[in-house]
């Protein structure tokens, strides 16, 4: 009996001693902290993809409440979550483009030539082995570095091809810097009709090892007439973002090795297999 | 003198390591081993925590509970004691070094309730009257080395798996089952050392 309520005072004694402890240095060492920093990090995304380039989004907030960065510096916040920003903080938000990823290359298993390649699984070792296993120098290896670097899942590798699902990226750049073939550019979220072929080979070296190269034929770039829309560098064309093309071009240039595409019928899969 | 602190210094880091030999703080070395940063981040909290846990309660049961005749409550009172220590250091960290806090302070709070932080404090606790591990500065040093095998095993081991998530594994061996094969093996390899002190 004795010794039990010796136990009880001593524990709650203790207890008692520890916590008074712990009230006054909490009191005596208590660290000021801006409420609108987490304010604004409660309204961001919370995805810490580093995006915006800060460390994160408490970093981020933190910037935006000292006015070093403005709200619309998130590419991952909706425009509404940045308007809502701008509204806490009382200072006006800025308009923003949305940009998605576009890896410029439709060399899937079914229409490159590719060698045999054993080794570790990731596009940034493969490419250390005389370039990577791919007939194309410039095309996409398809061991998803690019996937595994997208915090989004935005990012699918189908049949050896890393395909950007458009609705799915919020434009982190995350990806960009991932592929050692600098393959994965920004383009205009409204942007419709993309060139998806990056080799600047001549056009029979490429049509050699690849079905889907574009080879400069410069259909598309008759068919838009009068219009920039389609810009030609040596051996390859490439969109104008600066004058996106209408997707009916695509319909009206025929691309002939179909490097010109859709890019809703790229994503859904819809020129599977080889073309002819 | 010399040869004791040796003794505990090799036993407790290689021989008698707590991770592959003792089974303490599995918890940590599975959850927080994915990136090498990570587990570095984890090993210096580790190291801070257990060290300085091991000094307080040593003193807390020489001084406290043995000659108030209170041995059994050793478990609550360490719980209380290392779980408030903790709170303690986090808070004078955050005010103290921010630069401190921010790479240790996520990884503290873990470690508040961690079995290797408690198990390496019972067992000073329990170590015979007569030993090093009894006195305060053995038991400081015991935890401490304890700390520097836990963050040698942690190191080891988040290294070996940032390997693996590059290796070609079967399908079935894929994710947890071939780290904890590697932790096994990991551990057979420290087997090695038994013997030594």
């Amino acid at each position: 009996m004795n010794i039990a309520l010796i136990a009880i005072v001593a524990a709650g004694v203790l207890g008692a001693v520890l916590g008074i402890i712990i009230g006054i240095v909490a009191k005596a060492f208590a660290v000021e902290v801006d409420e609108r920093v987490e304010g604004v990090e409660e309204r961001l995304p919370g995805a810490n993809c580093g995006g915006c380039g800060f460390a994160g989004c408490a970093d981020f907030a933190k910037a935006v409440v000292e006015g070093r960065a403005q709200p619309g510096g998130c590419p991952v916040a909706a425009p509404e979550a940045v308007a809502d920003i701008a509204g806490y903080l009382g200072i006006a938000a800025e308009e923003k483009e949305k940009r998605v990823a576009l890896v410029r290359c439709s060399g899937d298993c079914a229409n490159t030539v590719r060698s045999l390649y054993n080794g570790v699984r990731d596009c940034r070792s493969a490419v250390l082995v005389a370039g990577g296993a791919k007939g194309c120098d410039y095309g996409c290896l398809g061991f998803g570095s690019c996937a595994d670097a997208c915090p989004f899942g935005a990012i699918e590798i189908r049949d050896g091809l890393a395909v950007v699902h458009p609705e799915l990226c919020v434009g982190c750049e995350n990806c960009v810097a991932a592929c050692p073939k600098n393959l994965i550019i920004m383009v205009p979220a409204t942007a419709e009709v993309h060139v998806y072929c990056n080799s600047p080979e001549k056009g029979a070296a490429k049509r050699k090892v690849c079905k889907t190269a574009c080879i400069a034929c410069r259909k598309c770039v008759k068919a838009s007439g009068e219009e920039d829309h389609m810009l030609v560098d040596g051996f390859l064309v490439k969109t104008n973002y600066e004058n996106p093309p209408p997707p009916e071009l695509v319909e009206a240039s025929a691309c002939p090795t179909s490097a010109l595409r859709l890019a809703s019928k790229h994503v859904a899969g819809g020129y599977g297999g080889a073309s002819k | 003198m010399l040869s004791d602190f040796l003794v505990i210094t090799i036993g407790a880091i290689l021989v008698n390591n707590f991770v592959l030999s003792k089974f303490l703080g599995i918890c940590p070395f599975l959850g927080v081993s994915k990136k090498l940063d990570t587990a570095l981040g984890m090993s210096g909290a580790v190291i801070f925590v257990m060290t300085l846990a091991s000094l307080v309660s040593s003193l807390i049961n020489t001084f406290l509970l043995v000659p108030m005749k209170l041995e059994f409550l050793q478990t609550l009172v360490f719980i209380v004691v290392i779980a408030s220590l903790v709170q303690l250091v986090e808070i004078m960290l955050q005010k103290l070094s921010a630069k401190l806090y921010e790479s240790l302070g996520i990884f503290l709070p873990l470690i508040t309730t961690n079995c290797a932080v408690l198990g390496c404090v019972l067992l000073n606790a329990k170590a015979a009257p007569d030993s090093i591990q009894s006195t305060w500065y053995g038991a400081t040093i015991y935890g401490f080395c304890s700390a520097l095998g836990f963050a040698l095993a942690l190191i080891l081991f988040s290294s070996l798996r940032e390997k693996l998530d590059l290796a070609n594994v079967p399908k079935a061996f894929e994710g947890t089952a071939i780290s904890l094969i590697t932790a096994g093996i990991l551990a057979m390899a420290f087997m090695g050392f038994s013997g030594l002190v």
